[in-house]
């Protein structure tokens, strides 16, 4: 009898314990707090396209993005790596709502500068928000040299413009999806058949392989039926590794312009006839300006 | 033997009544780790303290999310990829001062202390032992203290591109002022 008392106190003094310490963790009492989702894409772009990811404040993104040609060229092209189409771009958080951007690809000689505001960020906690939102805009200028000098050529016949809301949602820590509406306004273009004023319906993805490689996928579909007649839409697919400050992507897609207003509207290659390129994206971010925590 | 439970809830009661209890909730945890290709730092500066000087009870919770890093693409993979803030939000500590008996809360000084308890990071929990001091003033307490952390013992693994690049052992510096509770 007497071990079994001892025993029973020394129980309740160890769960004693336990409790005591659990209530002095009850102390903390932490209203709920918003949540937001993270990392819902490993870098600013999906493959060719924006994603719903801006730079952190103070971080600086240099892109290298470059196509080849088409593989079904043959042998003769060495099956499109004899040409070439590159973009050099970068890409800066002034907060973590606001990027500036800009770039310039050899498709067309077109500049590019571009801004990508976020709207509506997920969450979950206190305030639950089912998506993110953010506008992306993009101005470009065409600096090919005019080839018919007899027609009257306006500096305005130059630009190009993109338009574009990105809704994403994060699923889970694998799986997120873009919808991307998109508007692209060209001053200029080749024949009436086209229209100046483009529609189309992007979507995206990507599906997480481990925690540091990805597979995305992007597609464009165009609503704007003289454009749809004549082009065919863009779909590019790729695989993604990222290393620390780097992601690297190495995709294949039927989109030769790498800007959002050539390949969205321009895409000449026919998936089903194996008009089909491969591309690569690296980037590496570099931080300009430290939290506030870590300036010296 | 009714007497005697009794006796235990009044001890209980009694002990947890007068007890006094410190509580701080910005208190700050930095972690560092220097390897060969990159320096890791980070600090948060939201840590739950608190601290009950009668029975030595010593709990800290820290929301993993309120990591700040210098670059905010290591912020993002620390919570993303390594300790998985979504699954794990809180770290979590609970000990006791061994040498209670050797700090006089009630008098004002620097007074060195060790602290045993388990540690619980991105789900698992395991004992950990940490020496530091208590400065004691009049308004409150100071708690700091440096010790080690194997971040493999916690389930955090670092693939092998990046093996070399972060170390396995960070030094984790403790800077928690704590308030008494009224």
């Amino acid at each position: 009898m007497k071990k079994i008392g001892t025993f029973f106190i020394l129980t309740i003094l160890f769960t004693a314990q336990l409790f005591a310490q659990d209530n002095l963790m009850s102390l903390f009492n932490e209203p709920p707090q918003t949540v937001y989702t993270e990392a819902s894409f490993k870098i600013t772009r999906i493959v060719l396209g924006q994603s719903i990811v801006n730079p952190g404040k103070g971080n600086l993104i240099f892109v290298i993005q470059h196509h080849f040609g088409y593989v079904n060229q043959g042998a003769y092209d060495f099956f499109g790596l004899d040409q070439a189409t590159i973009r050099l771009g970068f890409e800066y958080g002034i907060t973590n709502w606001l990027m500036i951007g800009v770039g310039r690809s050899s498709y067309g000689k077109t500049y590019d500068g571009n801004l990508k505001v976020k709207i509506l960020r997920q969450s979950t906690g206190k305030r639950v928000m089912p998506v993110s939102i953010s506008y992306f805009g993009s101005l470009g200028i065409n600096t090919l040299r005019q080839q018919d000098k007899t027609i009257d050529y306006y500096f305005t016949n130059r630009l190009t413009f993109l338009n574009q809301i990105l809704i994403a949602r994060k699923f889970n820590r694998r799986i997120s999806l873009q919808l991307t509406p998109s508007l692209i306004h060209r001053n200029l273009v080749a024949t009436p058949q086209i229209d100046n004023n483009t529609w189309a319906l992007g979507g995206g993805g990507r599906f997480l392989l481990t925690k540091h490689t990805s597979i995305d996928a992007e597609y464009f579909y165009l609503l704007s039926k003289k454009t749809a007649a004549n082009y065919h839409n863009s779909f590019s697919i790729g695989f993604n590794i990222e290393t620390g400050g780097h992601v690297f992507q190495v995709y294949v897609s039927n989109s030769q312009g790498i800007i959002g207003q050539n390949f969205i509207p321009g895409s000449i290659g026919d998936w089903l006839k194996g008009d089909v390129l491969i591309g690569f994206n690296i980037t590496r971010t570099f931080v300009l300006k430290k939290p506030k925590e870590f300036r010296k | 033997m009714k007497k005697i439970i009794l006796f235990v809830f009044i001890l209980l009661i009694a002990n947890t009544s007068f007890a006094q209890r410190y509580l701080s909730k910005t208190g700050s945890i930095s972690f560092y780790s220097d390897a060969p290709l990159e320096k890791i730092e980070a600090q948060n500066h939201q840590v739950n303290c608190a601290l009950d000087t009668k029975s030595g009870f010593f709990v800290v919770k820290i929301l993993m999310r309120s990591f700040i890093f210098e670059k905010a693409l290591m912020q993002e993979h620390f919570n993303e990829d390594y300790v998985e803030s979504d699954k794990f939000p809180n770290a979590f500590f609970k000990g006791k001062i061994v040498n209670l008996k050797d700090i006089n809360f009630s008098k004002p000084g620097i007074y060195s202390a060790v602290i045993e308890g388990q540690m619980t990071i991105h789900g698992i929990t395991r004992p950990v032992k940490a020496k530091g001091t208590f400065t004691i003033s009049k308004n409150g307490i100071l708690a700091r203290a440096k010790f080690p952390l194997k971040i493999g013992n916690y389930g955090i693994s670092i693939p092998d591109v990046l093996t070399g690049k972060i170390a396995t052992e960070v030094e984790i510096s403790t800077n928690i002022y704590l308030k008494p509770l009224k």
